[in-house]
């Protein structure tokens, strides 16, 4: 039987956003980039009219690079693995809306401009300083549960789920959202990156850092991936506030260790 | 006169990252381009590893074995020197790499865990988990964008390179990019441009390729007069998920961690074992473990080419999944920790079937995987008398370097997993020695170029751009692709033969033709994809041409390259690598001589595990790796 299903999809720039349904036959195995790609082979939308390809990111299509998120149904995900089938919930046709992400500058139809988030990378030191790439011998032993643990943190792939799920990112505040947070706790966990701990907390404090948390936990419930999200807040949280402390007490770091 | 220092690099993937780190190490200042976030370059991808001999499973593995198996992987098409300073420099890369943070897997002790991969009888694939690629590629990004920072590096990400900015006497000065949101043109300068553009899998269309991975940078630096080597050599993958709009990898790691490949036997059946001996399929109604049988020395993990030709012939004789083309894939055996390793590939299988892979089989085909062959680049060896006169890595352009998925330098004829993830590192590490030697080489700078170079090449990229988005006719680029892959998938991959060759080169320059003919369906300069598409498909036209015609002339099989009626390897006429040129009409080909100074070719055996390896010859005595 012949299965048919409508992409309603919030077009446009930012001076002008509209809807524009497309009409498809379903096909086994399909999922929304699939079906993108079919509008842009003949972009006629569900009024039988000629209209614009669809513009949308993708990468990967394995859900590792992070590009294709968009917001399907009002839930931000990665549309690569969006499967159509479980949409149709038995019935023989349905509707999916697909919408451009809301806590980015839109640039045109379902793409927005994350370059936010890696300038967030910058602020909260994302790396391990290095003396250089030159040969220094191996480095430090890690222990296969550290490994495993800092492990799950890294796979974060910077798709901004986490931060569009958020209530406290939005126009009036300057929340930074949960994932550059989780990376600061990837960074401390690292022997290596240790050493910097104190300058990466120190962004946690300020306006934007983690106290702006309303621990609404949408993030952890977002994360395509899993990402132990609350739980790095809450870490940060308390390592922040021990810094609190320490900062206000003078103690260097030197001292106390 | 003023100190030459800025370098642009095209590409964020692990080469062009590489490449950004080392060369803003060396204190000179990267303009780094890439077409995406350099977070989501297609390096992302590589699942299973990295190959590094560092010996530590006490298997008396060593850097040299590395490369014997490197070359031979390759089936001898590739030049030796540079294969034997990569895997000479492989462990400093990876102390490197460790240091920096990168969550490698660990044994109980906190060491680096080291798995197998196919073609080789060692364990000397480091990890991190089934998303390795993902986790080298951010360890780098976060290096680079330490640098960032320290305004050594600076990104135009969104950005695309679209030609090279030559000088009168034909040396590269910069390039011409758009921006993609708003197809901005720009021009950028510099004394030196590195290309790290990765493979071209999307001429084919669906492939196991991120959807960046159009080829179009090489393809537009080769009309420009870059030469194109080995461009015949395409790696089909032996299993990857059949799927809509890609076909997705389940990484070799999966055989490496003991899973298994087979079909349903049929003793009804017979078939040529690659020994010359002819046997049943298996048993009837019973598991049969082709590989295994045919291969008992490597079994499931023998190299790509093999097992993917094996896979193909399987399902020929209808032994496929219900008659069709799809084999199992079995890792459902394998223990727990086992299994918790191979986590991300698993998940994927999951996520876009909807099947547990920890509980029933994978269904898998082949799929085109990685592009064997790319830009033509120089590699004055070790010690060879100009060595320091020439630089390696550069393509026939001067000032115009070439590395990672998209040059031609490490694999040959086939490429063995997990040394992708090295050799995209390992040269771009290399420009980072080569650039500095360049610049003190040359004898006028940017600065003091004429300013009519610059206007002229924008002029050329403005011009082509009205043209293209003014274009009126009856051809859909889109379609056009389409029509384009299914030929290119169809006669130029896993068997070719030359009859279907030529007709697929026909329907190449018929394409050429009607591409002429297309009219955009979005004619304004926001964001638009599809004017971005079909000016890359251009490009891509040229470069399936390079490939179709070098495939057509190569009669003989070596590695991906099999073709009915050509049995066998032809040392004497073809071990040679493929030059193309551009030509209005048709890419011009020549051959030249591979470098074989350490190690004569032998046939290729996977039959036997033999741990033998020959004595190298003529080892360098002058040795000096980039780390």
């Amino acid at each position: 039987m012949k299965r048919l299903y409508t992409l309603k999809i919030l077009r446009g720039t930012s001076e002008k956003q509209y809807f524009e349904e497309f009409e498809l036959e379903f096909s086994p195995g399909a999922n929304v980039i699939s079906a993108l790609m079919e509008i842009q082979k003949k972009p006629v939308n569900k009024k039988g009219e000629k209209t614009t390809p669809v513009a949308w990111e993708q990468g990967c299509l394995e859900e590792v690079c992070g590009s294709c998120s968009m917001l399907v149904n009002g839930r931000p995900r990665q549309a690569c693995t969006c499967l159509i089938e479980p949409f149709f919930e038995g019935a023989d046709q349905t509707t999916i809306v697909l919408a451009p992400f809301t806590k980015f500058p839109l640039i045109r139809d379902l793409v927005v401009d994350r370059t936010s988030m890696f300038e967030n990378l910058k602020k909260i030191r994302g790396w391990v300083s290095i003396d250089g790439s030159f040969e220094q011998g191996q480095g430090p032993k890690v222990n296969p549960d550290v490994q495993e643990a800092l492990y799950v943190l890294s796979t974060c792939m910077t798709c901004g789920c986490c931060s569009e799920g958020c209530p406290q990112v939005n126009e009036k505040s300057k929340f930074m959202g949960p994932a550059p947070i989780s990376q600061v706790r990837l960074f401390n966990g690292h022997p290596n990156g240790a050493s910097e701990k104190s300058e990466r907390l120190k962004p946690m404090l300020e306006e934007g850092g983690v106290g702006d948390c309303g621990n609404a936990q949408n993030c952890r419930e977002v994360c395509p991936k899993g990402i132990p999200l609350t739980e790095s807040i809450s870490l940060i949280g308390r390592e922040a506030t021990k810094q609190a402390m320490k900062d206000f007490f003078s103690l260097s770091d030197a001292k106390k260790q | 006169m003023q100190e030459v220092k800025e370098v642009i690099v095209v590409g964020g993937g692990l080469a062009g990252l590489s490449s950004a780190m080392k060369l803003a190490e060396e204190g000179l200042k990267v303009k780094l381009v890439c077409l995406t976030k350099v977070r989501r370059s297609h390096s992302v991808c590589a699942q299973g590893g990295i190959n590094i001999a560092v010996n530590k499973k006490n298997e008396d593995d060593s850097p040299l074995i590395h490369a014997f198996d490197t070359i031979k992987g390759g089936d001898f098409l590739a030049n030796q020197p540079p294969i034997l300073e990569m895997c000479l420099t492989a462990p400093s890369i990876l102390n490197m790499l460790d240091r920096a943070g990168c969550p490698f897997n660990r044994t109980p002790e906190g060491t680096l865990d080291f798995r197998r991969f196919g073609g080789t009888l060692y364990h000397r694939t480091a990890f991190c988990g089934a998303s390795t690629g993902q986790q080298l590629l951010y360890t780098l990004d976060e290096q680079v964008r330490r640098y960032e920072v320290k305004g050594l590096v600076e990104k135009f990400e969104n950005h695309e390179f679209l030609r090279l900015v030559l000088d009168d006497d034909g040396i590269a000065r910069g390039i011409v990019m758009h921006d993609i949101y708003n197809l901005n043109l720009e021009v950028l300068k510099a004394d030196a441009v590195v290309i790290a553009t990765g493979g071209c899998g999307v001429i084919f269309q669906k492939s196991t390729n991120s959807t960046f991975c159009t080829g179009a940078a090489n393809g537009r630096l080769f009309k420009q007069g870059m030469k194109y080597a080995n461009g015949e050599f395409i790696q089909i993958h032996p299993t990857a998920i059949p799927g809509q709009d890609k076909l997705r990898l389940i990484s070799e790691s999966s055989r490496g961690e003991g899973g298994r490949v087979w079909v349903y036997g049929d003793s009804s059946k017979s078939i040529e074992y690659p020994d010359g001996s002819s046997h049943p399929c298996g048993q009837t109604g019973e598991p049969w473990y082709f590989l295994e049988e045919m291969y008992p020395g490597f079994g499931n993990l023998v190299p790509r080419d093999i097992g993917a030709r094996e896979i193909l012939r399987i399902c020929e004789l209808g032994l496929g999944i219900d008659g069709g083309n799809q084999v199992y894939l079995d890792v459902s055996h394998l223990p727990r920790e086992k299994q918790h390793k191979l986590e991300a590939v698993l998940d994927i299988y999951e996520k876009f079937t909807g099947t547990d892979p920890r509980k029933l089989p994978m269904k898998i085909f082949p799929a085109v995987h990685y592009t064997m062959g790319g830009a033509w680049v120089d590699w004055p060896a070790a010690d060879d008398p100009d060595r320091e006169a020439r630089f390696r890595q550069m393509t026939n352009i001067q000032g115009c370097f070439n590395i990672g998925e998209s040059d031609y330098q490490f694999h040959g004829a086939n490429r063995l997993g997990a040394n992708s993830l090295l050799s995209c590192i390992y040269s771009g590490l290399v420009t980072g020695v080569e650039i500095p030697k360049y610049f003190s080489s040359l004898k006028k700078q940017n600065c003091e170029m004429d300013e009519s170079i610059f206007s002229k090449a924008l002029e050329v990229e403005e011009k082509r751009q009205k043209e293209l988005l003014e274009n009126t006719g009856s051809e859909n680029v889109h379609l056009l692709h389409d029509e384009l892959a299914d030929w290119m998938i169809k006669h130029v991959t896993v068997k070719r033969n030359n009859e279907d060759l030529q007709k697929t080169l026909d329907k190449i320059k018929e394409i050429k033709q009607r591409y002429k003919n297309i009219e955009l369906s979005d004619k304004g300069k926001t964001l638009n994809q599809t004017y971005v598409f079909a000016h890359q498909f251009e490009a891509m036209i040229d470069l399936a041409e390079v490939i179709t015609k070098g495939a057509l002339l190569r009669d003989e099989f070596r590695g991906a390259h099999f073709k009915e009626g050509f049995d066998d390897r032809d040392d004497e006429k073809f071990l040679k690598t493929t030059i193309a040129e551009y030509d209005p009409q048709e890419p011009k080909i020549s051959y030249e001589d591979v470098d074989m100074r350490h190690y004569d070719p032998v046939k290729r055996n996977y039959i036997v595990a033999k741990k033998s390896v020959p004595e190298i010859k003529n080892f360098p005595k002058n040795i000096k790796l980039p780390l």
